[in-house]
């Protein structure tokens, strides 16, 4: 069993699955769990990118 | 809380502790098999996303060489990081049974693999918390 996946690859895969248990667990109706699982994908991929930018400023 | 004591005091019947033994078997069986608690309070859906979820972040960290924290009482970051991988319940002791997590870190993507294990554990800690508080009626 081995599995390597790009670093961005493994990126979305784990602001997806985190995304969708914190829909679930912190919000109670489902249109509410659907926006939050959404908004935490989101802030999950925006997050690495903008670490992304701010590291590749501090290399140059 | 107190006041759901009242209630069930005045009603003469024992509603808190069904609510509360059943806010703690969804907890403990929560705990063992990611969404298995949210099964047990009535709630398939969102139990079956949970498995899904939890399970596939566990069994990918497992699938990329990364290690899986042993009992000990040596560094903190090593305790801490048995007690995120123990949450993951049975899929823990299963990939311990089959022997996975051994295998020394040696690319980016199986140290990315540790955490990915260690933090399909503490989904799961949030998870089952989530199925105790629907169980017991603080969440629908």
């Amino acid at each position: 069993m081995n599995f390597a996946p790009s670093h961005f690859a493994a990126v979305l895969l784990f602001a997806a699955f985190a995304s969708v248990v914190f829909g679930i667990t912190q919000r109670s109706t489902t249109q509410a769990m659907v926006k939050y699982g959404l908004y935490c994908f989101a802030l999950f991929v925006a997050a690495v990118i903008g670490a992304g930018w701010l590291m590749w400023l501090v290399r140059r | 809380m107190a006041t759901n004591v009242q209630i069930s005091s005045k009603s003469g019947e024992k509603p808190e502790a069904h609510s509360s033994t059943l806010g703690y078997a969804a907890l403990a069986l929560g705990w063992l098999i990611p969404g298995a608690g949210h099964v047990l309070v009535k709630r398939p859906i969102r139990g079956l996303l949970l498995f899904i979820s939890i399970a596939s972040m566990f069994v990918l960290g497992v699938a990329m060489q990364g290690k899986l924290y042993t009992p000990n009482a040596g560094e903190i970051l090593n305790i801490l990081g048995f007690i995120g991988d123990l949450g993951a319940g049975l899929l823990y002791v299963v990939a311990r049974a089959l022997d996975f997590g051994h295998n020394p870190v040696q690319i980016a993507t199986a140290d990315y693999g540790t955490k990915f294990a260690v933090v399909a554990g503490l989904l799961n800690f949030i998870a089952a918390i989530d199925a105790h508080n629907i169980g017991i009626g603080r969440k629908s």
